[in-house]
């Protein structure tokens, strides 16, 4: 699934500031192709987070359209959002995201039960085992650490095989040899067709891009790689 | 999504025992409070057909230290006569309509009695005050040393009972009324003279030189059409000496004025502790909602609409209210069925609970209220949730 940004941009209201009305990301297309691992890099608080939310169709843009093969996201209805976002998109938020009563196991099978759909054990249980968190299957979120609370997040992420996936800082808990292994899980990911965005201040991860965006202070550019 | 909803509750369970508790307390008041009220506005209802007349007249001396309003409405026991002559010239005046004596007699504990009650013999031609109460029960013509025994009497139908040293059988149980009648054995007029003529003898009576044929306790009376039993107890009161007449709706005024009183409480506490209920249950929905934002946005993330979260955190809300108004109830109708003589009791009013098919509907109301004040107090964090602003949640701490 091809993902389209034309000329998206995002105003925040901040009455903190002298001028009140500021943008976060400024004008800015782009697309995200199957195949492509795409890198996004930048400074804290430069508008990484506020695009993927954008691209995600969590944020509303200012400004702008983005379309999923031809479909305008912010032209459905929550509702349909909602089911596109749980079958097409996997999103790993930055932070911790676990649902707390539920376990591992449930809390990556979760985008399966919203809409009675058949949990797909076998996927979720390679993803777990790929990821290192296999025998924690049965424990709490309270009884994990932060890395493996942020591996259990990806394998939500992907366990329904959507076309795109959007990554917010998904190593930020991780030692080198897990980072390394996400990375290695996002890339080959995109190989076999997906497309897929990840936010991150790892440099090593350069290596892994097929498109390597950055952004300072609201303006994306592209790298050459 | 039913069983994330099960797990969340499951997952915090003390604040779901909390707002259980909640939901229970609210359904526990408002179908006690609803039970009792009802049973004593029954009970009220009752206590007037159970006087049945307009108008009593008893010997004065019967109205020393409160003595027959005492029999009457608390249901201790007594006795007391007049002369027939009396009877007679009460029956005379003007604006008596129906009237039918009766004659009191109490049992005691003693050797010469089965149980200590109260005895009323009423005439089977005149009367209209206990017949009718009788004949939901009984069919039959109650014979020579046949008697009724209230409902709370623990006797049976068939059961021989001795009072001074006469032989009675019980021909019929009442139903129970919630008055004084509960306590009570009715037989004839003929009957009862009979008992007290053996009192005498056995000098087991307070009045030693009565004639049993010549008295009379109590006389009930309607007034005539055209004369209001006010005027007709004026009259009697001027010009009947020794008498005393009472109004049957002043006697019982007391007693409705202090069950209004009692119902209005009732009501208050209802009222109080519905409106606390639901104040602690939507700010305990809010918290438990604030607490959870990130989850929630979590869930959007992965794919729930804004209506499954609101969806989600009813679900929650009802199905914790939904179990503890049960319990609640059940707890209500626990404490209320089997203790009501006890209630009863404690409050000194006549107390009649409704049917099985009313408390039934009271319960299934109470439940339901409760129910949808739990989720009326949920519906603002349901908005709530509904309204989150996913980004801004997710961007925040980690
Ligand atoms: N809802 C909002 N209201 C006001 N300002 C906002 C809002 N969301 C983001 N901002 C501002 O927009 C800018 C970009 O924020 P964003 O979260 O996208 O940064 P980031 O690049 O993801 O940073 P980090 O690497 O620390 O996660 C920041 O200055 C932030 O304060
Ligand atoms: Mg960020």
């Amino acid at each position: 699934m091809e993902l389209r940004a034309e000329k998206i941009y995002r105003d925040f209201i901040r009455e903190s500031r002298s001028t009140n009305r500021f943008t976060a990301v400024k004008e800015t297309s782009m697309l995200l192709a199957p195949g492509k691992l795409t890198v996004l890099m930048g400074r804290s608080g430069s508008g990484k987070t506020t695009l993927l939310n954008m691209l995600s169709g969590l944020l509303c843009p200012t400004g702008g359209s983005i379309t999923a093969d031809g479909q305008d996201l912010y032209a459905m209805s929550d509702k349909e959002l909602s089911r596109f976002r749980n079958l097409h998109m996997g999103v790993i938020p930055q932070g911790q995201t676990a649902v707390h009563s539920l376990d591992v196991r449930e809390n990556i099978l979760l985008p399966f039960t919203f809409y009675g759909d058949v949990p797909d054990e076998k996927q979720a249980q390679e993803l777990m085992e790929r990821l290192d968190i296999a025998h924690l299957a049965a424990a709490m979120p309270s009884e994990l650490s932060g890395g493996e609370l942020r591996r259990m997040a990806i394998a939500r992420a992907l366990v329904r095989r959507p076309e795109l996936i959007f990554a917010d800082e998904p190593t930020g808990d991780l030692d080198d040899e897990n980072t390394a292994e996400v990375f290695r899980v996002l890339k080959e990911y995109a190989a076999e067709g997906g497309s897929v965005l990840t936010v991150t201040h790892e440099n090593d991860a350069k290596s892994y891009a097929d498109v390597l965006l950055t952004m300072s202070a609201g303006t994306v550019s592209q790298e050459i790689v | 999504m039913k069983s994330l909803a099960v797990k969340n509750l499951k997952g915090r369970s003390v604040r779901t025992a909390v707002l259980m508790t909640l939901a229970a307390l609210l359904s526990f008041t408002v179908l006690g409070g609803t039970l009792v009220v009802r049973s004593l506005d029954k009970g009220l209802v009752s206590l007037k057909a159970r006087l049945g007349a307009d108008v009593m007249v008893v010997p004065k001396e019967a109205t020393m230290k409160k003595k027959f309003e005492d029999m009457i409405l608390q249901g201790t026991t007594g006795y007391f006569y007049m002369d027939m002559s009396r009877a007679e010239e009460v029956m005379e005046r003007e604006g008596v309509g129906q009237v039918s004596p009766q004659f009191f007699l109490a049992s005691t504990s003693s050797s010469c009695c089965s149980i200590p009650v109260q005895l009323i013999g009423f005439e089977p031609e005149t009367d209209f005050t206990v017949s009718p109460w009788i004949k939901r029960t009984y069919g039959g013509q109650l014979g020579f040393c046949d008697i009724v025994a209230g409902s709370d009497l623990n006797v049976f139908v068939g059961d021989k009972l001795s009072f001074y040293g006469v032989e009675c059988t019980v021909a019929a149980k009442l139903e129970k009324t919630g008055t004084s009648y509960d306590t009570t054995v009715f037989a004839s007029g003929e009957t009862v003279k009979e008992l007290i003529r053996s009192s005498l003898e056995k000098g087991m009576n307070d009045f030693a030189d009565i004639d049993p044929e010549r008295s009379v306790s109590c006389l009930m009376i309607n007034a005539a059409d055209g004369t209001s039993p006010e005027e007709l107890v004026n009259d009697i009161n001027i010009h009947v000496k020794k008498v005393k007449a009472y109004k049957t709706g002043d006697m019982i005024k007391g007693i409705s004025d202090s069950l209004g009183g009692v119902s209005r409480m009732i009501g208050l506490l209802i009222a109080a502790v519905w409106v606390l209920g639901i104040v602690i249950l939507s700010l305990a929905f809010t918290m438990s909602v604030n607490e959870r934002r990130k989850e929630f946005a979590v869930l959007r993330v992965i794919g729930a609409s804004r209506g499954s979260l609101a969806g989600l955190v009813l679900k929650e809300a009802l199905l914790t209210c939904t179990l503890g108004s049960l319990a609640g109830a059940a707890l209500g109708l626990l404490v209320l069925l089997p203790f009501n003589g006890f209630i009863e009791e404690t409050l000194a009013l006549p107390f009649l609970l409704p049917g099985v098919g009313s408390i039934a509907g009271f319960t299934a109301g109470a439940v339901i209220l409760s129910v949808l004040s739990g989720a009326a107090a949920a519906a603002i964090s349901a908005l709530r949730v509904s309204r989150i602003d996913t980004g801004l949640i997710l961007r925040g701490d980690n």
